[in-house]
């Protein structure tokens, strides 16, 4: 079934959408396939991967609603799923990282809080490392990372 | 025109899916097959919602709308799982 003919100052921006958002996902792969550790290609394809679908479910938005002749609004729902998930997701598999991993995690920054009276005096000490988070999971039976 | 620019954006995705496979089946690690599988999901999602775009239909909409929530389900228990040894906590 060929598709319906659309006018062409229609036809040419839903092209350019479905094209874009093509791009986009392949460029975000690619960076999934070429970048070093994990967190730059964990950064890779979980932001461009919602704005190519972003493309792709705008571009469809708009042919739909043109060819049935309403307005088709379901891909909305699916946009704003995506757009919510994909950072918690993302968040989800860094935390997972870093939890199987404690030594990957970067040091907490010189707040220049640790002289004043206030806070470096007391008993506790300044800087929480998070220790007795880390060893419940199974981060240290777990084989280092490779 | 439009059939086209489907069919090329079609195959843009089809490159993607096959670059994150690639990624998923070399690792090294767990979490990158995860990343894998959560992009594989993302792109397969892409295809649907532009096979239903190639055949005029909306039958496919409802199959895209359960995979993004499998999708992200599933990314997140893993996940969970990986880094801590349990989905949810008990303490």
């Amino acid at each position: 079934m060929t598709p319906a003919e659309l006018p062409r100052w229609l036809e040419i921006p839903i092209s350019v959408l479905l094209i874009f958002g093509g791009f986009t996902a392949l460029l975000g792969a690619l960076g999934l396939v070429r970048f070093r550790s994990f967190f730059t290609r964990l950064h890779a394809p979980t932001k461009t991967s919602t704005l190519g679908i972003g493309g792709v479910l705008l571009g469809s938005m708009v042919y739909l609603s043109w060819i049935s002749e309403l307005a088709v609004i379901h891909q909305v729902l699916i946009a704003v799923f995506v757009f919510m998930t994909a950072p918690i997701s993302a968040h989800q598999m860094a935390k997972a990282m870093l939890d199987a991993n404690p030594e990957m995690r970067p040091p907490l920054p010189d707040s220049g809080l640790a002289d004043s009276p206030r806070i470096g005096n007391t008993e506790a000490p300044a800087s929480h490392t998070g220790q007795d988070h880390d060893q419940i999971g199974p981060a240290s039976q777990r084989p280092a990372h490779d | 025109m439009i059939g086209m620019a489907i069919s090329i954006a079609l195959l843009l995705f089809a490159a993607a899916m096959l670059l994150a496979a690639w990624r998923l089946l070399k690792g090294p690690d767990i979490l990158d097959r995860v990343l894998a599988l959560e992009t594989l999901y993302t792109n397969a999602i892409a295809v649907v919602i532009l096979l239903g775009l190639k055949f005029a239909t909306q039958v496919y909409f409802d199959a895209a709308l359960l995979m993004a929530m499998l999708g992200f389900i599933g990314t997140v228990v893993t996940a969970r799982f990986v880094g801590r040894g349990d989905v949810i906590d008990h303490d």
